[in-house]
């Protein structure tokens, strides 16, 4: 079955979940994995949903105020094999430009896989929170990497193995 | 009562342990408290034969409660004498009926279960806990201290107990992640 990709964003509000869900849901559609937050006093809902035709999807979101969506047929994907180790990385320092692009970058070259990514402005401090795959053995490069590229960015950066234990 | 449990070994039960099914969320019987037990109960005694002999063909599994094979009731076994962030280890031990007593060093940590297969989270467990207990059989109380990797294992075991998955602790809306390769 066809899956939709949809992204709704608009002024953060009570019940702009609730509202898009139902509306989701009247035709529905039904939401698999999504993921919501607010991004600077505006929320933006980004979700794979399945069960319904975009057109009706679109149709159903439309009357929804200030907010602006989009929806796309996908064909579905699986998740891909997991290739490597779990692991955190952690900037944080003054804001400027091209940190996030300078930091990805250092994980790409090392074949690192980003799995979920949260950026913050706060003021002056930027802070940068990632999720990595990366490939066995690598991690220690990828570490001293990541401390040039911090360097250069003027910015701190941690690498720390993100284990879970099974119970 | 310590003492019983550092001679407690699977072997005093008596009876042999079947391998059980693993259920998975979402199962009724994993959001359902189970139910005190009497641990001279001849099926209790069974039943924790059984969780120890399905920890043991599991594999890396540390801890194994009673709902995790569809049973309701308050019994789970624990074994983390080979993992590496045990500080504190009492071997393989079945308790019945347990409570933590006491709980302090809360500290974050990701966990995942065998009936959550998909998926991690980040949950706060204490550090160091005490729990009491009975020993299925004989019924004997136990009052154990422990820390570490024991201690977060009693947690969530007990959790099991009372109905609970980590899912219901988890740190926030961003903090469960899709399971990654973990053997």
């Amino acid at each position: 079955m066809n899956e939709l990709a949809i992204t709704v964003i608009g002024p953060d509000r009570t019940g702009i979940v609730a509202e898009v869900s139902e509306a989701l849901a009247g035709v529905g559609a039904n939401l698999s994995d999504s993921t919501m937050t607010r991004l600077r006093g505006h929320f933006a809902m980004t979700l794979i949903c399945t069960g319904a035709a975009a057109e009706d999807v679109e149709k159903a979101l439309a009357p929804l105020q200030g907010v602006l969506t989009t929806v796309r047929a996908v064909a579905p994907e699986a998740d891909a094999d997991v290739a490597g180790e779990p692991y955190l990385v952690s900037v944080h320092g003054a804001d400027r430009l091209g940190i996030v692009a300078a930091v990805t970058r250092v994980v790409a070259a090392a074949g690192g896989n980003i799995t979920d990514l949260t950026t913050r402005l706060t003021g002056p401090l930027y802070v940068l929170i990632a999720e990595v795959d990366v490939p066995a053995g690598r991690a220690d490069d990828l570490a001293a990497q990541l401390a040039v590229a911090a360097q250069e960015l003027g910015v701190e950066v941690t690498l720390r193995r993100a284990e879970s234990d099974v119970l | 009562m310590s003492d019983a449990l550092a001679d407690w070994k699977p072997d005093v039960l008596g009876v042999e342990g079947k391998v059980l099914p693993v259920v998975t969320a979402p199962a009724g019987v994993l959001s359902s408290e189970g139910a005190e037990v009497d641990p001279a109960d001849p099926a209790v005694v069974q039943l924790a034969a059984d969780l120890v002999a399905t920890m043991r063909v599991s594999p890396g599994c540390v801890g194994l409660a009673a709902p995790q094979v569809g049973v309701g009731a308050q019994v789970f076994v624990v074994d983390v004498t080979e993992h590496p962030k045990t500080v504190t280890a009492h071997g393989t031990f079945v308790l019945c009926n347990a409570r933590v007593v006491e709980a302090s060093r809360w500290r974050p940590g990701r966990e995942g279960c065998m009936s959550v297969p998909d998926l991690t989270g980040d949950v706060k467990r204490a550090g160091r806990v005490v729990v009491e207990a009975v020993l299925p059989g004989t019924g004997e109380p136990v009052r154990l201290t422990t820390d570490a990797f024991e201690a977060r294992a009693l947690q969530h075991e007990i959790d099991h107990c009372a109905g609970k998955l980590f899912l219901d602790r988890v740190a926030g809306a961003h903090a469960i992640y899709q399971r990654k390769v973990y053997l």
